[in-house]
C-alpha cells in the first residue's frame, strides 16, 4: 500500500510542541491512537506519517477539526465525552490527553473513560506546584499567573488547579497506576528539559503514562 | 467545461428487471448521467456523485457554452476543486422516479405505450441505488473511490455503505440524516397535497395536458423555506418590499421574500415533473435505516468505507444532532469516521453553498483515501 505524502511531511519532531515530542517518543508503532483535543492533530499527523499508527482525533473547535480533516486526519467535531461514549473497551493502545486535565469539568470521569476505551493512557497538565506560582501567591498575594500560565483567574480555562503530588493521590485513590511520569520546564515551546529533582517544585509540567490498576 | 449528458439502459432483457422494495419491478430502466475528468487504468479513482430531491445528473460543467448556469454542484466539482477532475473521475446520475432523463412516472410505460403517471411502482432510496450500482457494474468499476451527497443525496450515500460495501472506499454523507423525522415528513405531505390538490393533477393522468403546476409551483415554495433559515432569510430578505415603498394594503406581493419564493416556484415548474416529485418525496419518507434491523448501529454493522459525516450549524431541516446518530452509531461500529458542523448561516442549503468551507475537508480526506494512507 502506498504510504501517503499529507501535510505531515511538514511537521518535523523539533518543530513541535515540547511535550507532544516527548508524548510522541512514547508512542510504539502500529498503535491505535485517540487524542483527546488534538487541536489541529500535529501529534496525530506525525505519528501517522512517522510511526504508522491508526489515528483518531477528538477536537471542539471547528477549525482546527477542518485543518485536522484537510490533512487527512480522521477527526471528531464534540466534546472529550461525546468523543469517548462510542467506543468500545480497550477499543485504542493509547489514549492522549495533552494540556487539558486542567480544563474539563469532570477529570474523574474523563480519565476513567480514558482508561476504560484505551488500554494505556497518557496525560499532561500544568503543575501549580512549581516554585514561581509558589512565589507569585506568596510575595504579590495573587492567583499565579506565569509564561506558561498567562491568563487571570475570570478568563483562565483552567479550570481545575493541580499540582503533581495532587495527581499522585488522586490516581492512588482511582486505582489509576502510574507507569512512567515525564516532569519537565520548557525553555521555549519547541525545546525544555525534563526535571529529575524535587518535581512538585521544579516542574512546570506532568506527562503521565497510565494504566488501570488491575484487581 | 462542456459536459455531455449520457443514457445506460438495463433491464431490456427477460429476467432482469430492477425488483423494487415495494414488490413491484421495474424494466426497463433508463438512467441519465455524466461523467467529467477520466477514469485511471486501474480504475480506482472514480466517485459517484448522489443529487438531492430536486437535482439531476448534470452537477457540473455546461452543456452549451451560453447556458446560463452551469450544473447544479459546478462549485465542488471541476478543475481543482473539492472533487478534483484532474484526479478523479465524477459521474452523477438522475435517481430512477426522476423527471430529468432517468425512468420516472413521466416516462412511457413500454406496456401500454403511454406515460407511467401514477401506475409507477413507489421507489424507495435503496431502489434508486440499486439502479446506480447497475450503472457503475456498467461503466466497469469494481470499487469506488467514493460517494457522495446531500441531502437526499446523503441517504443514498448510507444505502450504498449498507447494500454495497465493498464496493466503495469512502462515504461523504453531507447535511443528511439516517431516517426522516416528523417534521421532514410533515413537509413532504404539504408539498404533496399542494399537487395533488391541484384540479389539473387529475390522479397523475396529466401528460400531454394542462399540467398542475400550481401545485408544483406551492410544492416548491413551502420546500424552499424548509432550505433556508431565519438568519439566512433575515440577511437576504428582512421585511424589505419589492418594487415599492409603501404597503399595498393588498394581497399582492408586498415583500421581497414574497417574491422570491413565486419565483422559486415558477422556475421549478418549467424544470421537474409533479409525479415526480411526489415519488421521490415519498421515497425519502419511508427511508429509516434504523427500521430494518432495530438500530442505526446494527444497520450499519456491515460497513467498511471510512466516512466524513458534515452539517451545518443553521440546518433545520436536517439538524446536527441527525448526522451526530450517524458519526455515533458508525464509531460504535469502529467505523473510520470524522464528523464536523459547520458554522453556516444559510440553513439546509449550506451544503451546496459553503464550498469554500467544506471543499477542503472533502479534498483532504479524498486524497488521504486514495494514496491508502489509513486503510
Amino acid at each position: 500500500m502506498n504510504y501517503v505524502t499529507l501535510a505531515s511531511n511538514r511537521i518535523s519532531l523539533k518543530n513541535m510542541r515540547y511535550d507532544l515530542q516527548l508524548i510522541a517518543s512514547l508512542v510504539e508503532s502500529g498503535n491505535h491512537v485517540l487524542d483527546l483535543g488534538c487541536g489541529q492533530g500535529e501529534l496525530l499527523l506525525w505519528l501517522t506519517e512517522h510511526k504508522k499508527v491508526i489515528a483518531r482525533g477528538v477536537e471542539i473547535s471547528e477549525e482546527a477539526v477542518r485543518s485536522g480533516i484537510a490533512s487527512g486526519l480522521s477527526v471528531y467535531h464534540g466534546d472529550i465525552n461525546e468523543g469517548l461514549a462510542d467506543y468500545a473497551d480497550n477499543s485504542f493502545d493509547l489514549v492522549i490527553l495533552s494540556q487539558t486535565l486542567q480544563m474539563v469539568k469532570n477529570p474523574h470521569m474523563v480519565m476513567d473513560e480514558m482508561l476504560r476505551v484505551g488500554k494505556q493512557a497518557i496525560v499532561s497538565f500544568p503543575n501549580f506546584g512549581h516554585w514561581s506560582v509558589r512565589l507569585h501567591l506568596l510575595l504579590q498575594g495573587r492567583a499565579p499567573k506565569t509564561t506558561s500560565l498567562p491568563y487571570e483567574w475570570f478568563n483562565t480555562p483552567n479550570i481545575r488547579v493541580l499540582t503533581i503530588r495532587d495527581f499522585h493521590n488522586f490516581c492512588a485513590k482511582a486505582g489509576i497506576t502510574i507507569l512512567k511520569e515525564i516532569p519537565i520546564i520548557f525553555s521555549s515551546p519547541c525545546n525544555g528539559r525534563i526535571i529529575r529533582l524535587h518535581p512538585n517544585l521544579m516542574a512546570q509540567y506532568g506527562i503521565y503514562v497510565l494504566s488501570r490498576k488491575k484487581h | 467545461m462542456i459536459s455531455k449528458p449520457k443514457y445506460y439502459t438495463f433491464a431490456d432483457k427477460q429476467d432482469d428487471e430492477l425488483l423494487l422494495d415495494c414488490g413491484r419491478s421495474l424494466a426497463p430502466v433508463t438512467l441519465a448521467y455524466e461523467t467529467y475528468g477520466s477514469l485511471d487504468d486501474k480504475k480506482s479513482n472514480a466517485i459517484l456523485i448522489l443529487h438531492a430531491l430536486s437535482g439531476d445528473a448534470h452537477a457540473a460543467g455546461r452543456h452549451h457554452s451560453d447556458d446560463r448556469k452551469p450544473g447544479w454542484w459546478d462549485n465542488t466539482i471541476g478543475h481543482g476543486k473539492a472533487f478534483d477532475t484532474d484526479k478523479y473521475f465524477i459521474i452523477c446520475s438522475n435517481v430512477i422516479g426522476g423527471c430529468k432523463g432517468s425512468t420516472g412516472p413521466a416516462s412511457i410505460n413500454p406496456a401500454t405505450g403511454k406515460p407511467y403517471g401514477t401506475s409507477f411502482p413507489m421507489i424507495t432510496i435503496r431502489d434508486m441505488v440499486r439502479a446506480q450500482k447497475r450503472l457503475i457494474d456498467h461503466l466497469g468499476i469494481e470499487k469506488l473511490l467514493a460517494v457522495a451527497g446531500g441531502s437526499m443525496g446523503g441517504m443514498q450515500v448510507l444505502e450504498w455503505a449498507i447494500c454495497y460495501p465493498d464496493r466503495i472506499r469512502a462515504a461523504i454523507p453531507l447535511a443528511t440524516t439516517a431516517r426522516l423525522s416528523a417534521q421532514s415528513i410533515a413537509f413532504n405531505e404539504v408539498g404533496r397535497q399542494a399537487i395533488v390538490s391541484d384540479p389539473y393533477w387529475c390522479g397523475g393522468d396529466y401528460y400531454g395536458k394542462k399540467q398542475p403546476t400550481n401545485g408544483l409551483a406551492l410544492a416548491r415554495m413551502i420546500a424552499h423555506i424548509t432550505y433556508l433559515s431565519d438568519e439566512s432569510m433575515h440577511k437576504k430578505f428582512g421585511r424589505r418590499l419589492q418594487n415599492r415603498d409603501n404597503y399595498s394594503y393588498d394581497f399582492i406581493t408586498d415583500f421581497q421574500v414574497e417574491s422570491y419564493l413565486h419565483h422559486q416556484g415558477e422556475s421549478f415548474i418549467k424544470r421537474f415533473d409533479a409525479n415526480s416529485y411526489l415519488y421521490i418525496t415519498r421515497a425519502m419518507d419511508y427511508f429509516d435505516l434504523s427500521a430494518e434491523k432495530g438500530s442505526l448501529k446494527k444497520a450499519l454493522e456491515g460497513v467498511k468505507a471510512r466516512f466524513l459525516v458534515v452539517s451545518f450549524s443553521s440546518d433545520w431541516l436536517f439538524p446536527t444532532y441527525q448526522s451526530k446518530d450517524i458519526a455515533s452509531a458508525l464509531r460504535k461500529n469502529d467505523v473510520d469516521v470524522s464528523f464536523c458542523e459547520i458554522a453556516s448561516s444559510y440553513g439546509h442549503d449550506a451544503f451546496l453553498l459553503e464550498a469554500e468551507q467544506l471543499s477542503p475537508l472533502i479534498s483532504g480526506f479524498l486524497d488521504s483515501t486514495y494514496k491508502g494512507a489509513f486503510l
